[in-house]
């Protein structure tokens, strides 16, 4: 009986913390559309807004392609392979999280900037300040972690022994790795890729300092915040929770269904 | 077949020092050894997987040192089946003749006749998880086969299973290496199974082969101590020859003087080694043709199922193994005087 008390406790705790994420988000959608619908649905006309959130959702899908692209070796590699200095890999792999974001944007305008190590010769082909390449270096840079963390953990929960005994069968390492490894560890890749995903939209602090302008949805729910207040920027911040609540399910569903065939 | 010269590799804990084994063609090899001896790296290591520090690997008489898994023609068995966990049973046993880019109607055939050999076709559209032990093994046995590869290489393949599933698989090894005669490397630490199944055994201990042999020389015949101790030689005892004629030496030990078939010669410091199961108790002695016979004291009795381990000490320790029936039908106890008796025959002797 003593045990089935103590879970009762932490079940009221954890209510605590999960009314906190709920009520926040809800509290504000309802408070919206009871007290200005109308301001939503003139919210919902506005060209700029949907602009913003389209531009939002662009931008965050193409930082986390390119973490998927060079995440996804590096994870493999991390889960295979000891070597020495690793530890201080993993170390970086998880630096983007602890950096304050603002230090990050700071960090990549000096970088990316004209003058910066990267942006200067690289400036007559292509422009990151205050444009669509600024904003997606600067979700990559936030969002890495997640993706290369996660994938790094599917990786290692497929034994070893699985592709030694696909490579006496005959297959090459890359069919080992995408017949068997990567199946395998599918589920935490994607988990990994819509964590990614989430925490690129998210992403408010870096990309301001490098690019506030074009506007993705963040930048404008700040600006509007500041220049015309709460009743102007809550209808597009309703709209985008909205919006990514919506992908965030759809996706996580997707993940969720395919558990089965793994554990 | 497979000649392995001067093999060295160091791996985390395990390491493997000069060995040298040549396995014949269509031979059943057990390479028996203690855990942590390093067998399964060895197995490793002829499969591919990883590159010894030295040394090489041939199979038919081409340098495979350099070669990766997938150009060996080799099938592996892991010890927990190592069945790809997302894909049928079928699908799992498919895996390597679609690599092989023959017909359909081939793979169907071979697909087939693997499963009735194994008797597992009623398994194929399963997912492996939904298996028992024994059929799982069986699954990843039938995909290493099915292939037709030069060697099989067998990585403890019945440790995990139940007693009796056990010697089933046994047996089902046995079959399938007459019907197929593919050439076997199996690693185990398990002597049963390597006396049941091996043409010839390697007994591989702290990272050398101490010895290569039949399963008679191994058992009966141990090389030194180590091995003797390991393949369940209980009775290692010390001597000196005192006496040898035509081939039958007396061997001084403490005293008391123990006969044996050996062509050791007078003044030898030697060991007597001698199986538990080779010696027999009696209360009386009686007329027979065992050329030893001790008079001793029971000092310790632990049953092991269906035998009891019998310690005696007669002036020089003697560990028997008895059937339970002989010590109720004698009625044993620790404590009574009895009389040990083995064969010079039952004796082999080492330096």
């Amino acid at each position: 009986m003593k045990h089935e008390k103590m879970l009762m406790l932490f079940v009221l705790m954890g209510l605590f913390i999960l009314a906190f994420i709920v009520l926040t988000l809800a509290n504000m959608i309802i408070t919206q559309i009871t007290l200005d619908f109308s301001g939503l649905i003139d919210t919902a006309r506005d060209s700029m807004v949907w602009r913003s959130i389209w531009l939002t959702l662009y931008t965050a899908f193409l930082a986390t392609v390119i973490a998927f692209i060079f995440g996804v070796p590096l994870a493999y590699v991390l889960a295979r392979k000891d070597f020495f200095g690793k530890g201080l890999i993993e170390g970086i792999v998880d630096v983007p999280v602890v950096v304050p974001h603002t230090v990050a944007g700071i960090a990549l305008l000096t970088v990316f900037g004209a003058h910066g190590l990267i942006g200067a010769p690289l400036a007559s082909y292509v422009k990151f300040v205050d444009a669509l390449p600024g904003i997606v270096v600067a979700m990559l840079f936030v969002s890495t972690p997640f993706l290369i963390n996660s994938a790094r953990e599917g990786f290692q929960s497929v034994d070893p022994r699985l592709e030694n005994v696909a490579r006496t069968l005959g297959a090459s390492r890359w069919r080992a790795f995408y017949k068997i490894t990567f199946p395998l560890a599918f589920r935490h890749v994607l988990v990994g890729a819509v964590m990614s995903f989430a925490r690129a939209v998210s992403e408010f602090g870096a990309v301001v300092v490098i690019a506030y302008y074009p506007m993705i949805a963040p930048t404008l729910i700040y600006e509007r915040y500041i220049s015309y207040g709460l009743s102007a920027s809550r209808p597009v911040a309703v709209l985008l929770i909205l919006v990514c609540l919506t992908i965030f399910i759809t996706l996580r569903t997707i993940a969720g269904v395919r558990r089965d065939d793994r554990d | 077949m497979i000649e392995i010269k001067e093999l060295n590799r160091n791996w985390r804990e395990f390491s493997l020092t000069n060995i040298n084994l040549d396995i014949k063609e269509g031979e059943y090899f057990v390479v028996l050894g203690p855990t942590g001896a390093g067998k399964t790296l060895l197995l490793e290591l002829i499969a591919g997987f990883y590159h010894p520090d030295r040394g090489e690997i041939w199979i038919d008489d081409e340098n495979v040192t350099s070669l990766p898994p997938e150009e060996r023609r080799m099938g592996f068995v892991y010890q927990d089946y190592s069945l790809f966990p997302h894909l049928t049973v079928g699908e799992n046993i498919e895996f390597g003749l679609r690599l092989k880019k023959i017909s359909e109607s081939d793979m169907r055939r071979r697909t087939k006749e693997i499963g009735d050999l194994l008797n597992i076709s009623h398994l194929f559209h399963r997912s492996p998880r939904t298996l028992s032990g024994g059929e799982q093994q069986k699954v990843a046995l039938a995909r290493a086969i099915v292939i037709e590869p030069s060697v099989l290489l067998l990585d403890e393949p019945l440790s995990a299973l139940d007693a009796r599933t056990r010697d089933v698989l046994r047996e089902e090894l046995r079959k399938i290496h007459r019907e197929a005669e593919i050439t076997t490397v199996h690693v185990t630490h398990d002597q049963t199974e390597a006396m049941f199944l091996a043409d010839r055994i390697g007994v591989l201990m702290g990272g050398e082969i101490a010895q290569v042999g039949t399963p008679g020389e191994i058992f009966n015949a141990p090389i030194n101590e180590r091995v003797a101790e390991f393949v369940g030689v209980e009775n290692i005892i010390e001597g000196v020859v005192e006496s040898n004629e035509d081939g039958v030496a007396g061997i001084n030990i403490n005293g008391h003087r123990i006969e044996a078939v050996s062509a050791y010669s007078v003044g030898d410091r030697v060991r007597v080694c001698l199986r538990p199961e080779d010696v027999t108790l009696a209360f009386s002695r009686e007329r027979s043709s065992a050329r030893n016979s001790f008079k001793g004291r029971i000092t310790q009795m632990v049953p092991l199922g269906a035998l009891t381990r019998v310690k005696v000490d007669c002036g020089f320790p003697l560990m028997a193994l008895v059937t339970k029936r002989s010590v109720e039908d004698l009625g044993l106890r620790k404590g009574d005087e009895i009389i040990a008796s083995f064969k010079a025959i039952a004796i082999h002797l080492i330096r």
